[in-house]
């Protein structure tokens, strides 16, 4: 599986208010969410976001809440995977659980600006950078999480008789 | 190589004798918990697992506490479908508005918790009875649907950081102060992945209450959760609130830790994290000239009987500044009745302070005491992120009972200690 799109550049501690406040948390519908996503960091986000689109970020991604609301804001916004330097681990875990695609990558992190166009192949961990003409290579998921994301998350790894 | 107390549990839940960091592990869990904000997902993805029933009707918690008593219709739908499924899955621990806290608080006041337990909650704050030696950890709604199902979770077995504490703290010092003074020393993802276990004779000097305030905010820090050893006041507590008999695990000896630091509970002082993270932290000694519009005190970091007591200490017989809205929110029914025996709720309210029911409410920017633009905020709560109690342009700082309302009297950020000496 693959994605391909242009990158949005955050910084360190993303928090799970700012991608998805909780003002809006009265609602769980994914399109509902998707219209405020990242709203109380880049209240543009959600006029610029196109399918495939990629969030790359520094170090402690979807720190604070639990909300699933915000992985669910971002895969429904069409972002097609997330990179940072270091997840949240709740984060990190109910994204796998969701099916959004996540890659810890410092050194690409390190060599991502704004507005770039990145090609990711999730089989490989891949990264490229078409702007730049750049590559690197993510550590893979362990097989167990492999399993759930080919799963397409838990909830279908668990149809299938996992977690048993 | 010996194991952390961490991962003791970890291991006897996973039916095997030892674990070592980065295992990825399936567990049994002894309770499942969600809220009016995270439940309603969980329950969707509960449906679509298609099973009759849950796991164990007794191990599952639900607490609508986040935007209750109902704050608008979308709300009240939500919490419908809670209410519903408690009944229709037979879900024991259902709280209702009148029985209902603050579920940090809740469980483990009503014996739902007990040492050497596993429980995931579907809140961030699910760490919190790390303070009673057991292993809790936030999760999501998926994780939540799949352990009321299930009644498994797979986790990645943590590593550990030793926090050994000493000394004993000051009379106006209490467990927030320490933890924000521990959350400032080693930053917001300064525990990420890790357990943070607390060690030592300074233990001893922390009550229970302030022991679940720190345990809370491990995930401030990052951690997947914090722990303290079981000793005669845990053992009392659970006793107390009629808690499933505990299972006492204690790190070994040679528990391998990746990193060690040692607290003087002494030198602790009175501390205010400025916004916008938990790690932006000063002691009050430098805090600087900082009005307030709004104090809050309550949640489940602050909410419980000992932090409204200490409140009590300061405000009783005074009165609240001028055009500062104070707004007092006991962790559970059980508390309120308590503060009102003991004539707390008096002192707050000839103070000049709002009394409301137990909500999650202001905390998270719910409702009950929402902040306009560049509005300012003290607050007792455990989150000060852009936007967190309102308006994007707003601010939160974060500072224990005592220091919150000594800042109520002062209409800005003031240090309890100097009150003490008028």
């Amino acid at each position: 599986m693959k994605a391909k799109g242009r990158v949005f550049r955050y910084k360190d501690n993303v928090d799970t208010d700012v991608i998805i406040p909780a003002r809006y948390l009265n609602t769980s519908d994914p399109d509902e969410l998707a219209g405020h996503c990242m709203e109380d960091l880049d209240p543009s986000f959600v006029q610029r976001v196109k399918p495939g689109d990629v969030i790359v970020a520094d170090r402690n991604f979807g720190c604070g809440s639990s909300r699933e609301h915000a992985p669910l804001a971002i895969k429904s916004s069409g972002v097609s995977c997330v990179i940072a330097r270091t997840f949240a681990r709740i984060f990190y875990r109910n994204s796998i659980n969701i099916g959004l695609p996540i890659l810890e990558c410092p050194e690409a992190v390190e060599g991502i600006s704004e507005g770039d166009e990145v090609e990711v192949d999730f089989d490989t961990g891949e990264i490229r950078n078409l702007t730049q003409g750049t590559g690197w290579k993510a550590e893979p998921f362990p097989e167990f999480m492999q399993g759930l994301i080919k799963a397409d998350g838990l909830i279908e790894y668990i149809k299938q008789g996992g977690l048993s | 190589m010996g194991m952390t107390m961490t991962q003791h549990i970890l291991a006897a839940h996973a039916g095997t004798d030892s674990v070592r960091p980065g295992q990825l592990i399936l567990a049994d869990l002894d309770m499942v918990l969600g809220n009016d904000i995270t439940a309603p997902v969980a329950i969707r993805e509960f449906e679509k697992i298609g099973r009759d029933r849950v796991f164990d009707p007794g191990k599952v918690a639900l607490v609508p506490d986040h935007f209750t008593p109902n704050k608008d219709i979308q709300s009240a739908q939500q919490c419908k479908a809670v209410r519903e499924f408690a009944r229709k899955r037979e879900v024991e621990h259902y709280f209702e508005i009148g029985e209902m806290g603050i579920e940090h608080a809740l469980l483990p006041e009503k014996g739902l918790v007990s040492a050497g337990d596993l429980v995931i909650g579907a809140d961030s704050h699910t760490c919190t009875y790390g303070a009673l030696g057991a292993f809790s950890t936030g999760v999501g709604s998926t994780d939540m649907a799949a352990g009321m199902a299930t009644g498994k979770g797979w986790f990645k077995v943590p590593g550990g950081i030793r926090f050994e504490l000493t000394g004993k703290p000051n009379p106006w010092v209490c467990g927030k102060d320490i933890i924000l003074h521990i959350i400032g020393m080693i930053g917001v993802d300064g525990a990420l992945y890790s357990s943070m276990e607390y060690w030592g004779d300074g233990i001893a000097h922390l009550s229970m209450d302030d022991r679940f305030t720190i345990a809370n905010m491990a995930i401030e820090a990052g951690a997947k959760n914090g722990i303290f050893p079981v000793d005669d006041q845990t053992l009392a507590y659970l006793k107390e609130h009629g808690s499933k008999p505990p299972r006492v695990f204690s790190a070994d000896d040679d528990a391998e830790y990746q990193q060690s630091y040692t607290i003087d509970l002494s030198r602790v002082r009175p501390t205010v994290a400025f916004p916008h993270l938990p790690d932006n932290t000063r002691s009050i000694d430098d805090v600087g000239e900082i009005p307030v519009d709004q104090v809050v005190i309550g949640s489940c970091t602050n909410g419980r009987i000992e932090d409204l007591r200490t409140a009590a200490r300061v405000l009783k017989g005074r009165k609240i500044a001028r055009g500062v809205r104070v707004i007092v929110f006991p962790a559970t029914q059980k508390i309120y009745m308590q503060a009102l025996k003991e004539g707390l709720i008096e002192s707050f309210i000839e103070a000049g302070a709002a009394v409301s029911t137990p909500t999650c409410g202001p905390c998270l920017g719910g409702h009950m005491g929402i902040l306009a633009q560049g509005e300012r905020a003290v607050a007792t709560t455990n989150r000060n992120f852009v936007g967190r109690m309102g308006h994007p342009e707003s601010e939160v700082y974060l500072a224990s009972p005592a220091v919150a309302a000594a800042s109520a009297l002062a209409g800005k950020i003031a240090n309890p200690e100097e009150l003490e000496q008028e």
